[in-house]
């Protein structure tokens, strides 16, 4: 009774993924493409995201750690930033008809640093309140369509993510959430990694960002459900 | 008797040991046949840290630190030499050492004489030969085992009849952290658990060799991304004694502001995961909407919902003009108060008080055993905190106390995050009044000196210290990172025993702990 009255006495604003606003805050944005700088983009950027295309310096997100050090020089070297959360990306063809209607997500975390669960996590607040949109967490692989894994897939993890793919039925669909389930990151070289993730299943959706904030994770799933048309980005973006 | 003069009197009686003041610390050369005894004769009154790998430069060989410090004390450090004797183990008589030689043992392959449990503890036996070593000197090429995954569920204490080991986990439901569980039982209650953690190394102790400042500080940042500001810190201060660099007043205030925030967010994730299972959906629910509120502000201000990229090796990678600040801490106080009222009404739910009181106690003689930290062993009684103990940034500036709880459960658990966050808000609130203007964004020329230096933190967890070692190019020769989650988790099994397969999510968390920072 007590924490009826609560509940509604404290009403909370659910976010639309639609017209988030103020985005300030719900998302850290991320680099966008910038006409050439003139320092070489090796000694700006610490994880190698940044890519000369002709006359213009394009971001690969699937490495791009948010540390905003390119946004910090002075200008003849600054990368201009983009706000926004629409950044996942389908790796596959289209799906089936069958995940329309709800979505069953399994997660495993396969090395995460916190950050991405947290925003996983953070989904089911009512601020996001993911139930609405027919997804949900289920922690049975019988019952999962879909597999997220977040973390650089460690050796010691790597049999226990096959293993949760495996036991899912088909139709399935693998999503990798995070840069360091898209390239290792910062932890790309360490002799202690299985990942990235591509090299152990095949991957539907990518979800780039350090961590991907729950809008751009919601903006995913809803691409899974076909509620979203894709905006297909071609600069930068690994396909 | 103080510290001090404790030592002191243990010198005299051992005129072979050589001493060497550095700064704030001192540093003795012991044999290491001495350590079992000079540990137990220190150990009540100096508190053990860890124990820290250094090369030594003249025998071209692994020498180990181990650390230790008292309240406003200096550190010391006692200096073992690896290569031509034999190493005893102390963790028969400081058990929170048990976690950190095997560490030891499995990745610089030093062996403790003594300790009844070596091999398979960070790289997993079924995964890497025995013997890998991947942080000794030379090891660059480290080959794994063709393949091969096997459960835990080898190790058996209990011998009754109907006894079994249940295991759970590597995986777990929702957005849970990936580590191994092995409950023995007969029935209902949990008669012995092992646990198996480092499902989720990375490593991250060998990237850092080699790596700029800059590049160990965002790798710091990512050990446990739910308390990346404290790690960052931790990381910066030690580079900081390196290169004796100068931080401006506002620069230190303005660290300990967003370290406060941190405390304020994981404290706030902790107590609606413990909501949560105890399945109390409504409050759970309101808190975290909070915890999102903290985040948003956080973004919106930092550039980074987690704090990342904040921190930079003598101050910060921004500043705030005033009206951000008051906005920022009129904001904060909304949320604490909002939290505050809902973490006072669970006092008058006496069910949700049911699941947490008496629940996975450990009394105070249990928690000093294992050296607990932060608010998990501030709930058992100890008053340990590093912003007091060792104060760092401005903590010696701004007033504020660290609450203690005595009974050790869940719910003492409970109450000290509460209590902690009210401490916190209570720090921030004092900061607009003291800033003075300064410069926070650093521009300073960097040239590290070459040894060892240490970053303390009490991050929201409890105490990280990061000792960094530089090479001559003012990169990371060598770096140790140990985190609360080393820490307390080597406590967790105990905590659990005897209680009720039930009370087992419960238990784990009011612990709150993060097994990224664990496993690194
Ligand atoms: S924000 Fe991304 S692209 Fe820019 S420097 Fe950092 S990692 Fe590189
Ligand atoms: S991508 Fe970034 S936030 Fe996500 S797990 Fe990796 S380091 Fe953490």
């Amino acid at each position: 009774m007590l924490w009826l009255r609560m509940g509604l006495t404290h009403p909370k604003k659910t976010v639309s993924s639609k017209a988030p606003s103020p985005l300030n805050g719900l998302s850290p944005g991320r680099p966008a493409p910038t006409p050439l700088l003139d320092a070489p983009p090796e000694t700006i950027c610490p994880t190698q995201a940044l890519k000369e295309h002709g006359n213009v310096m394009t971001v690969d997100y699937t490495r791009c750690i948010h540390c905003r050090l390119c946004h910090q020089q002075p200008d003849q070297n600054r990368m201009s930033w983009e706000e926004g959360y629409q950044w996942a990306q389908m790796t596959s063809p289209r799906l089936p008809h069958s995940f329309r209607h709800s979505l069953h997500i399994r997660v495993v975390d396969a090395g995460d640093c916190g950050a991405c669960l947290n925003e996983l996590h953070q989904l089911a607040s009512p601020v996001y309140s993911l139930h609405r949109l027919g997804i949900a967490f289920t922690p049975t692989p019988r019952d999962a369509d879909v597999l997220v894994i977040t973390g650089p897939i460690t050796v010691s993890m790597k049999e226990a993510v096959q293993e949760a793919y495996q036991a899912m039925p088909s139709p399935k669909r693998v999503v990798a959430v995070g840069t360091c389930a898209l390239s290792g990151g910062l932890f790309a070289s360490s002799f202690a990694l299985a990942g990235p993730l591509e090299k152990i299943l095949p991957v539907d959706l990518s979800v780039p960002g350090c961590p991907p904030p729950p809008l751009a994770l919601l903006h995913a799933f809803q691409l899974l459900m076909g509620a979203k048309s894709e905006e297909m980005r071609t600069q930068g973006v690994r396909t | 008797m103080t510290a001090a003069q404790e030592l002191e009197m243990i010198l005299t009686q051992h005129q072979d040991i050589n001493r060497r003041v550095e700064s704030n610390g001192i540093r003795l050369t012991i044999p290491a046949s001495l350590l079992p005894q000079l540990v137990s004769q220190l150990s009540p009154q100096w508190t053990f840290v860890g124990i820290v790998p250094e090369d030594d430069a003249r025998t071209q060989s692994l020498r180990l630190l181990y650390v230790f410090y008292t309240p406003k004390g200096p550190w010391l450090g006692m200096e073992v030499r690896n290569h031509d004797q034999v190493i005893p183990s102390i963790s028969n008589i400081l058990f929170a050492a048990d976690w950190q030689e095997r560490e030891m043992e499995d990745l610089f392959d030093v062996s403790f004489a003594g300790h009844p449990q070596l091999g398979d503890f960070v790289l997993h036996d079924s995964h890497w030969p025995e013997g890998t070593a991947p942080m000794k000197r030379h090891s660059w090429e480290i080959h794994q085992k063709a393949n091969g995954f096997e459960d835990l569920g080898t190790h058996r204490i209990v011998d009754a009849s109907g006894s079994f080991v249940m295991p759970i986990g590597p995986v777990f439901s929702g957005t849970a952290e990936s580590i191994q569980f092995g409950l023995e039982t007969v029935g209902e209650e949990i008669v012995f658990a092992h646990i198996r953690p480092f499902y989720k190394y990375r490593a991250v102790e060998k990237l850092m060799r080699g790596q700029t400042p800059m590049g160990s500080l965002l790798i710091a940042e990512r050990i446990d991304g739910l308390t990346a500001f404290s790690h960052a810190l931790a990381m910066a201060q030690a580079w900081e004694t390196l290169g004796d660099l100068q931080i401006s007043p506002r620069a230190q205030l303005l660290r300990v502001f967003w370290a406060e925030i941190e405390r304020i967010r994981s404290h706030l994730q902790v107590l609606s995961g413990i909501l949560e299972s105890t399945g109390l959906s409504v409050p759970q629910n309101l808190l975290q909407a909070q915890e999102e509120e903290l985040l948003q502000i956080s973004g919106a201000f930092s550039g980074h919902r987690y704090l990342f990229g904040l921190i930079r090796l003598g101050g910060l990678s921004r500043d705030w003009s005033a009206e951000d600040i008051q906005h920022i801490v009129k904001r904060l106080e909304t949320l604490v108060h909002h939290s505050q009222e809902i973490l006072d009404a669970l006092t008058f739910d006496n069910s949700f008080l049911d699941r947490l009181e008496a629940v996975g106690t450990l009394s105070g003689e249990r928690a000093r055993t294992h050296g607990l930290v932060g608010p998990v062993g501030r709930a058992s009684g100890i008053h340990r905190d590093v912003r007091i103990h060792q104060p760092y940034a401005a903590y010696d500036n701004v007033v504020f106390d660290v609450p203690v709880q005595t009974e050790g459960d869940g719910y003492a658990r409970f109450r000290q995050l509460a209590q902690e966050m009210t401490q916190s808000i209570r720090i921030i609130q004092q900061i607009p009044s003291m800033l003075t203007p300064g410069e926070v964004v650093p521009t300073d020329k960097f040239h590290p000196a070459l040894r060892t230096a240490f970053g303390y933190v009490e991050s929201p967890g409890g105490s990280v210290l990061c000792a960094v070692s530089s090479n001559n190019q003012g990169m990371v020769e060598r770096c140790r990172i140990i985190t609360p989650g080393l820490v307390n988790w080597h406590a967790f099994p105990d905590a659990i025993r005897h209680f009720a397969f039930q009370d087992f999510p419960i238990i784990m968390a009011t612990f709150g702990l993060s097994v990224a920072d664990l496993d690194r």
